[in-house]
């Protein structure tokens, strides 16, 4: 029973959040998405095979890999979006975030997803003001308070480092904005709930270089409140901005390391030809 | 035979006559339809402005527009010809008492006006797309937003497709059935709205399905992550960018409602009724009663009574007026959908 109970000392998971760790330590990385031996299936075609991944708090984790590998698929388990594709489960496996299973029957999607925001790949502004846009996910959970409102609304956008650009037209069409201002608004968006986690579905990809510079000197500035998880086609845009790295290869976790060590000195030689643009 | 002057001389053949030849055909079938079209229009317009406007200020024939139809009385006294409409033909006996014995010619429904006609027609068309849009409205969001694909849905759809299919009459039928008789509903506005609002759900549930899949999927997931329920989803991020298009297809539907006879005739049109529907005693009265309709009424004028100069007039009239209230009714959900679809741009 000790040894179930005990956490499983793997040399590059974090350590345990167990209350035994001494105070007098330094933060140690704390767990908080613990993924499984996860298994997906979109209808009988098998999307992911045998996850396990342990994502730290306030941390960027990149997931990155070829086309249909199956990091989108993972990243949009996490807060249980796909759950609107019909056909699709988690076959086997669990993923726990703060130590609850998200995919046990008496989960409420709502708070998970009040917990863990989404970044789309495509940016998608609401037809509505800049204001309420932000706004929208207040005034779901019951929040009118104007002054509250306008506060968060000004705290979101610097967040999002997009105030200064959009203050003087806050009732301005949100899809007014040029793409990259429109992929921060999303996260000034994401980010007005408060959530803990955001899961970035490459963010992007749609931007020009200018733009993307923007949104990755953005997730730095983020990094210390939120924990990231983005997923990335572009190999030095996670090792620009990401702590760890996991690279996905048709849906199996080839390697999850140190964003460092993935692109320096990879243990897997498929990671290594796929970093190295031999593939991919 | 003048020989070709240069390398690309256009030399008459096969291929090119028929060319001209179908070019002609499809142009004349266009401008034929054109044709018909404004022979239609013409004939109503120039027919009903007669009866509908006078060469004397106010210009409008007043009385048309706002009083209930009357017999009209011809006859001739003292050397002249009258033509007055019931209530003046007897006032004007009181007030030549001689005039009593004068031999007139009655004509049925032939003076007065149209009125009641305006009112229940537009009562019909508000009600019924009220009903069509809210029965409609909720059935397209749950087939195309809850509903999961299956055979049951499938089965639903091919219903409502079918149901498009049914004629008018059949709706009539199965209104006096249902709602006149079985509910005891009598002949009603009620029973005429329901009626009509059956008749152009499938039209409403369909366009409304295809509003809902244009609006992209993008808007729903950003919503949902954000911790919205698919009904706050739907509610605050779906349905105010698909009702201008749900809007667009009810216009057609106004068209329809407004000009159908058939289902209305067993369920909710009097041939003629002089009291206007808010004439009522108590509010529940309002849903019993039965109306008359422009639609109705050009047929009871055109088949139902004899024919003559002076109900030609009315029947013109009727027509003319009623493609003004449905010109109007349309233009005035177009202006509503502008209005919308301007608010919200993607």
């Amino acid at each position: 029973m000790v040894a179930a109970l005990a956490m499983p000392m793997e040399p590059r998971s974090p350590a345990s959040t167990s209350a035994k760790a001494s105070p007098a330590a330094p933060p140690a990385p704390q767990t908080l998405v613990d993924i499984e031996h996860v298994d997906f299936f979109y209808e009988t075609t098998q999307a992911l095979h045998d996850i396990n991944l342990k994502i730290e708090a306030k941390k960027v984790t990149a997931f990155i890999g070829p086309s249909g590998c199956g990091k989108s698929t993972l990243l949009r388990c996490l807060n249980r979006m796909n759950d609107l594709i019909e056909g699709t489960r988690v076959a086997r496996g669990t993923i726990k975030i703060h130590g609850v299973d998200i995919y046990q029957p008496d989960v409420d999607v709502i708070e998970l997803r009040k917990r863990v925001g989404m970044v789309f790949q495509k940016s998608n502004p609401f037809p509505k003001s800049i204001y309420e846009n932000i706004t929208y996910g207040l005034r779901l959970q019951g929040m009118n308070d104007k002054e509250k409102l306008d506060a968060i609304v000004e705290k979101s956008l610097r967040g999002a480092a997009l105030w200064d650009e959009v203050k003087d037209r806050l009732d301005a069409s949100g899809l007014g904005l040029s793409g990259g201002q429109q992929q921060r608004l999303c996260i000034a968006r994401a980010i007005a709930v408060e959530p803990e986690v955001i899961l970035m579905d490459e963010p992007c990809s749609a931007l020009d270089p200018v733009a993307t510079a923007k949104v990755e000197e953005l997730i730095q500035e983020l990094r210390a409140r939120f924990t990231i998880i983005i997923v990335t086609h572009n190999m030095q845009q996670a090792a620009r901005c990401s702590d760890k790295t996991a690279f996905f290869y048709l849906g199996k976790l080839i390697e999850y390391a140190d964003t460092r060590d993935i692109f320096t000195k990879p243990a897997n030689a498929q990671t290594e030809a796929y970093v190295s643009g031999r593939f991919g | 035979m003048a020989a070709a002057t240069h390398l690309f001389q256009s030399q008459p053949n096969a291929a090119r006559r028929l060319e001209r030849a179908t070019f002609w055909l499809f142009r004349s079938a266009t401008y034929f339809v054109l044709f018909c079209g404004l022979g239609i229009f013409g004939t109503i317009v120039f027919k009903g402005a007669g009866t509908v406007f006078k060469t004397e200020a106010p210009f409008i024939n007043t009385a048309f527009l706002t009083e209930a139809p009357e017999s009209l009385y011809v006859f001739e006294f003292e050397g002249k010809k009258y033509e007055m409409g019931d209530g003046a033909f007897r006032a004007f006996k009181e007030k030549h008492p001689e005039a009593a014995k004068v031999k007139s010619e009655s004509y049925v429904y032939s003076a007065g006006g149209i009125w009641p006609c305006i009112v229940g027609t537009v009562l019909l068309v508000v009600g019924s797309m009220t009903i069509a849009l809210a029965l409609g409205v909720s059935a397209a969001v749950y087939l195309n937003e809850y509903a999961r694909d299956g055979i049951f849905i499938r089965f639903i759809r091919l219903a409502i497709l079918n149901l498009a299919g049914v004629p008018s009459i059949v709706f009539g039928l199965f209104g006096f059935g249902m709602f006149v008789i079985f509910f005891g509903w009598n002949v009603s506005l009620l029973a005429g709205w329901f009626t009509l609002a059956f008749m152009v759900l499938p039209v409403v549930i369909t366009a409304s399905e295809e509003s809902l899949k244009a609006v992209p999927k993008g808007f729903r997931e950003g919503s949902l992550a954000l911790g919205a329920t698919k009904w706050q989803t739907i509610w605050k991020n779906v349905l105010p960018y698909a009702l201008p298009g749900i809007l667009t297809s009810s216009i057609l539907g106004i068209a329809r409602v407004a000009g159908e006879t058939a289902p209305i005739m067993f369920t909710a049109a009097y041939v003629v009724r002089d009291k206007l529907p808010w004439d009522v005693e108590k509010v529940s009265d309002f849903f019993f009663q039965g109306v008359m309709a422009l639609p109705y009424h050009i047929y009871v004028v055109s088949s139902k009574i004899p024919q003559n100069d002076y109900t030609e007039r009315v029947q013109y009239g009727t027509a003319f007026v009623f493609l003004l209230v449905v010109a109007v009714i349309a233009a005035t959900s177009i202006l509503l959908r502008n209005k919308l679809r301007n608010r919200y741009k993607w």
